[in-house]
């Protein structure tokens, strides 16, 4: 077996150090009764040409298509010197950087992460990743919570993507945090209902979404206020690739900035890996879960970089900790680092033209079909919005015609509803056969 | 590295008009524009202009800065640093896969489906478990994730009072958090001089508030807790549920299941036991296994095969609610497969004896310089209490420190709490005889140097790219920007 280097000898020679005269004898300790004497129940070892051949088998029942889906995670592009740096071993086989002597490399390219990020969202302090974005946001209502002590409600806006309001309520279910929600009037969280739920009072935490699970810019004038009157942090979660444009957290006051950042380039996968930051001001770093990297200096006078504040987590703190975090998506943190580098402040702003440009030609030719038409039109949307699907049509008739040309139609949501997102990487032509195919479907 | 030009911060290098993206040529006229001005940021993001050149080489200079398994030997204990096959990257890399959006319709992503349902149920064999959920994203969320199952368990009969998790004092520090976390209160319950679980202590902290007892097997000083069926019968005993932290998997793959010994639930930590690269901190996965009766309280969604041989994912009410966006870290859970896939039903089994070798081996070669405060046999890897010549005031820090200058990877240090310095060795089955041979000779200069230049010893260490870095100012005063500096 090609990943084990023992040769019969190199085991009879082992042994005889250990005093033992089979490799039973070292699990002399476990009851027989214990044993695992049968076969696993997996079939036999495969060459590499073998598992390569299965893979591809397994790859030919997946049908890749040209992505209009979004619902927070985006088909960007991955520059290829992103996946070439992160396939260097020094980086991909390194485990925490406990020994920061020979850990510099990781430690730096989190440090360049936190400041990239920190920067993206208008706040002070990043940590080093959660594992995406839903957890990131479930971690941000725990930090409130914390920062509250005996506070037990949590406001949650009807228009935060529903995979992430969903771990949000698993979290704070087992926490005993009642959430409720914030409810929306055209596409957007209602102010004047913030206002009332506040005043009953007990509430920890307000946890918001720009763009918005619809795409929507959300208006957050005044929310910051009134948080803070009710002393309640506000925490806004924002698919990270929009912050290169859109007014940030910071701007807007918020106390925690949190989000998946797969939008900045990181391939779809299925799902994952993706990656949730977690940014705040530097008041509340002392509550923050994870890894954080500090600079400081070495015996030579050097600017080097370790693992700080360590105080708050597992390993020292157990059940006090902030968190239970300890393996976070460090691999990932470099795959930002180096995309935030190749793309720069314009790359970024680029980027988001694209998408909302190619948004904007698609609805205008969804629109002139008629069968599609734009919920909520006069909203601000950023490469994403939420189309209605006309009478005597259906989002799912729309999903399957547009399969049958290769076509991921987007993410269908309630009865008639289909949110379509546009990046960079949809040509115009991939546009045009979107909209012709749904043309095509007008009786 | 040519330090003078490429020891530098990534802003460092950045000018204006400086560009490393490549975007398609579209007139967009203005469309940004057209967001209301209140709307958009007020200035661009201070993002570094750097060309691809720059960023390539930047990123690769600093990748010589960091130690790897690829690099050298890494026996970090209970990390189980084992060797990260480069096929499991090639596959993990299809550009199929890497196309597939999460919200895809089941009917267009069968494969990704087949190979999620085919890693639960290896998982299953490997574990004696009934079922796997794989989307939790790392160990300590599978910890949480699990004890969400068991509290779902008990809120399903009723049986609201349970509102206590015990661990042993040797447990790893994510189990009390992940209590914490899962809304849990921690009572932790002693340890015998030999680091197995005192079975007085356990039954006297054993009642009806209890939800669930957390313990890895081996332990955490690498010995196998004999006392396990009793202890699983006192647990379910008194209405709670055994849990297995997967995180000492590796030493009883072929030897033992956790099933088998009387858990009920179980995490397995993929970047350990099944190879998947530890990536710097991340990304991993965490896969969650239960006994039968137990499926139910799984998290959304779940993956199922149907009646009509067609996979789909599931949401139910019974569910302990959903703890991840989607199906985990995917690209990980193909990684582990991959490994699986080759090793095979026979190879598999070879993996726990040979990890167990390798650990008794260097136990049995050090243990007349290095303090063992437990004997063996020990399992995957196994704890030295410092020197056993403690005169000079050499510590447990100084031979992880010096270990560096002679090309290894530190071992885990002052964990467990048992003992004052913990030096935590766990080799893992990849590493060869020569290497444990060379790791050995040099533990055993480090333990000379300890009496004769105790001082160069207390300095070390002398060769790395940095020495001696101040931790207690950057915890002081933390700088957490390139901004702050």
């Amino acid at each position: 077996m090609r990943y084990l280097p023992h040769t019969p000898h190199d085991i009879s020679l082992m042994l005889e150090r250990c005093g033992a005269s089979s490799l039973d004898d070292l699990y002399s300790d476990v009851d027989p009764q214990l044993r695992f004497s049968g076969d696993y129940d997996l079939p036999e070892a495969m060459s590499e040409t073998e598992l390569r051949r299965f893979f591809k088998g397994l790859s030919g029942k997946n049908q890749p298509m040209t992505c209009f889906a979004g619902a927070g995670f985006y088909d960007h592009y991955t520059p290829a010197a992103v996946d070439s740096i992160l396939s260097r071993s020094e980086f991909l086989t390194a485990y925490t950087p406990y020994q920061p002597e020979i850990s510099q490399g990781t430690l730096q390219y989190i440090f360049e992460y936190q400041t990239m990020m920190a920067r993206l969202t208008g706040m002070e302090v990043s940590n080093a990743s959660m594992y995406d974005g839903a957890t990131a946001t479930a971690e941000a209502m725990l930090m409130a919570v914390s920062n509250a002590r005996r506070k037990r409600r949590v406001l949650i806006a009807a228009t935060v993507n529903p995979a992430v309001a969903a771990v949000v309520n698993t979290y704070a279910h087992w926490q005993g945090i009642a959430v409720e929600v914030i409810p929306e009037h055209n596409g957007v969280a209602m102010k004047e209902q913030l206002e009332a739920m506040m005043e009953a009072g007990d509430v920890a935490g307000v946890i918001v979404q720009t763009p918005n699970y619809y795409g929507i810019l959300e208006d957050y004038g005044g929310w910051s206020d009134i948080c803070h009157r009710h002393k309640a942090l506000l925490i806004m979660n924002s698919p990270a690739s929009a912050l290169g444009v859109i007014r940030t957290p910071g701007e807007w006051g918020a106390d925690i900035a949190c989000g998946d950042a797969q939008s900045l380039g990181m391939p779809l996968n299925f799902g994952g890996p993706y990656l949730g930051y977690i940014c705040t001001g530097k008041s509340l770093i002392r509550k923050m879960p994870g890894r954080i990297v500090g600079a400081t200096t070495d015996e030579a006078g050097k600017r080097v970089f370790v693992l700080t504040l360590q105080a708050r987590e597992q390993h020292i703190r157990r059940e006090k900790a902030t968190s239970n975090i300890c393996s976070n998506q460090g691999l990932m943190a470099l795959h930002t680092a180096v995309y935030l580098s190749l793309m720069g402040p314009e790359g970024l702003r680029r980027v988001n033209e694209l998408g909302a440009d190619g948004l904007r030609r698609l609805a205008e030719g969804l629109e002139s079909t008629g069968v599609m038409t734009l919920q909520y039109p006069g909203q601000p949307v950023l490469n994403e919005a939420l189309f209605k699907v006309a009478d005597g049509y259906s989002p799912q008739m729309i999903l399957d015609t547009c399969k049958a040309k290769g076509i991921l139609a987007g993410v269908p949501v309630g009865e008639d509803g289909l949110l379509v997102a546009v990046t960079e990487k949809q040509s115009p032509e991939d546009i045009e056969l979107y909209i012709s195919t749904v043309k095509a479907l007008k009786r | 590295m040519n330090r003078e030009l490429y020891d530098k911060l990534i802003f460092e290098y950045s000018k204006p008009g400086r560009q490393g993206f490549s975007l398609p040529r579209r007139d967009c006229k203005d469309v940004l524009g057209s967001i209301p001005a209140g709307l958009r940021r007020s200035n661009a993001v201070n993002l570094p202009e750097v060309d691809e050149p720059t960023v390539v080489r930047h990123y690769t200079n600093q990748s010589t800065n960091n130690f790897g398994v690829d690099t050298g030997f890494y026996p970090l204990g209970s990390c189980t640093m084992k060797y990260n096959p480069k096929i499991n990257e090639a596959l993990a890399a299809d550009s199929t896969i890497a196309a597939l959006h999460p919200t895809q319709p089941a009917d267009t992503v069968q494969g990704a489906l087949e190979l999620y349902w085919r890693l639960q149920k290896a998982l299953c064999t490997i574990g004696g478990m009934a079922e796997f959920t794989l989307n939790p994203f790392a160990g300590a969320h599978g910890e949480l994730t699990g004890l969400m199952v068991i509290r779902a368990y008990h809120a399903s009969r009723d049986d609201r009072g349970r509102q206590v998790v015990i661990v042993p004092d040797s447990a790893h520090g994510t189990n009390p958090a992940s209590a914490a976390v899962a809304g849990l209160q921690v009572r932790q319950v002693k340890s015998m001089p030999d680091g197995t679980v005192d079975l007085n202590d356990l039954r006297d902290k054993l009642d009806d508030s209890v939800a669930a007892v957390m313990l890895t097997n081996p332990n955490t000083i690498g010995m196998f807790e004999r006392n396990i069926p009793q202890i699983a019968e006192m647990v379910h005993a008194a209405g709670a549920l055994l849990y297995y932290d997967g995180a000492n998997l590796n030493p009883l793959l072929g030897v033992a299941r956790p099933g088998d010994m009387g858990f009920d639930v179980m995490h397995i930590n993929l970047h350990k036991t099944f190879s998947t690269p530890h990536g710097g901190g991340g990304p991993g996965a965490g896969p969650v296994g239960v006994r039968e009766g137990l499926e139910q309280f799984l998290p959304n969604p779940r993956v199922v095969l149907d009646a009509e041989g067609n996979f789909r994912t599931e949401c139910t009410d019974s569910a302990l609610g959903r703890v991840s966006g989607w199906l985990g870290n995917y690209t990980v859970l193909v990684k582990a497969l991959a490994y699986i896939l080759t090793l095979g039903k026979e190879h598999i089994k070879m993996v726990g004896p040979l990890a167990t070798l390798n650990a008794n081996y260097i136990m049995h070669s050090l243990r007349d310089l290095y303090l063992l405060p437990v004997e063996g046999p020990c399992k995957h890897e196994f704890v030295f209490d410092g020197l056993i010549d403690k005169s000079q005031g050499i510590t447990t820090l100084n031979v992880a420190k010096r270990l560096l200058d002679y090309g290894f990877h530190a071992p885990t240090i002052y964990f467990p709490l048992l003992f004052h310095e913990s030096l935590m060795i766990e080799p893992t089955e990849t590493e060869s005889l020569e290497t444990l041979d060379r790791f050995i000779e040099v533990m055993r200069s480090i333990a000379l140097e300890a009496k004769e230049s105790p001082d160069m010893l207390k300095n070390a260490p002398f060769n790395t790219p940095v020495r001696h870095p101040d931790d207690t100012e950057a915890a002081l005063h933390p700088k957490v920007t390139y901004d702050e500096l």
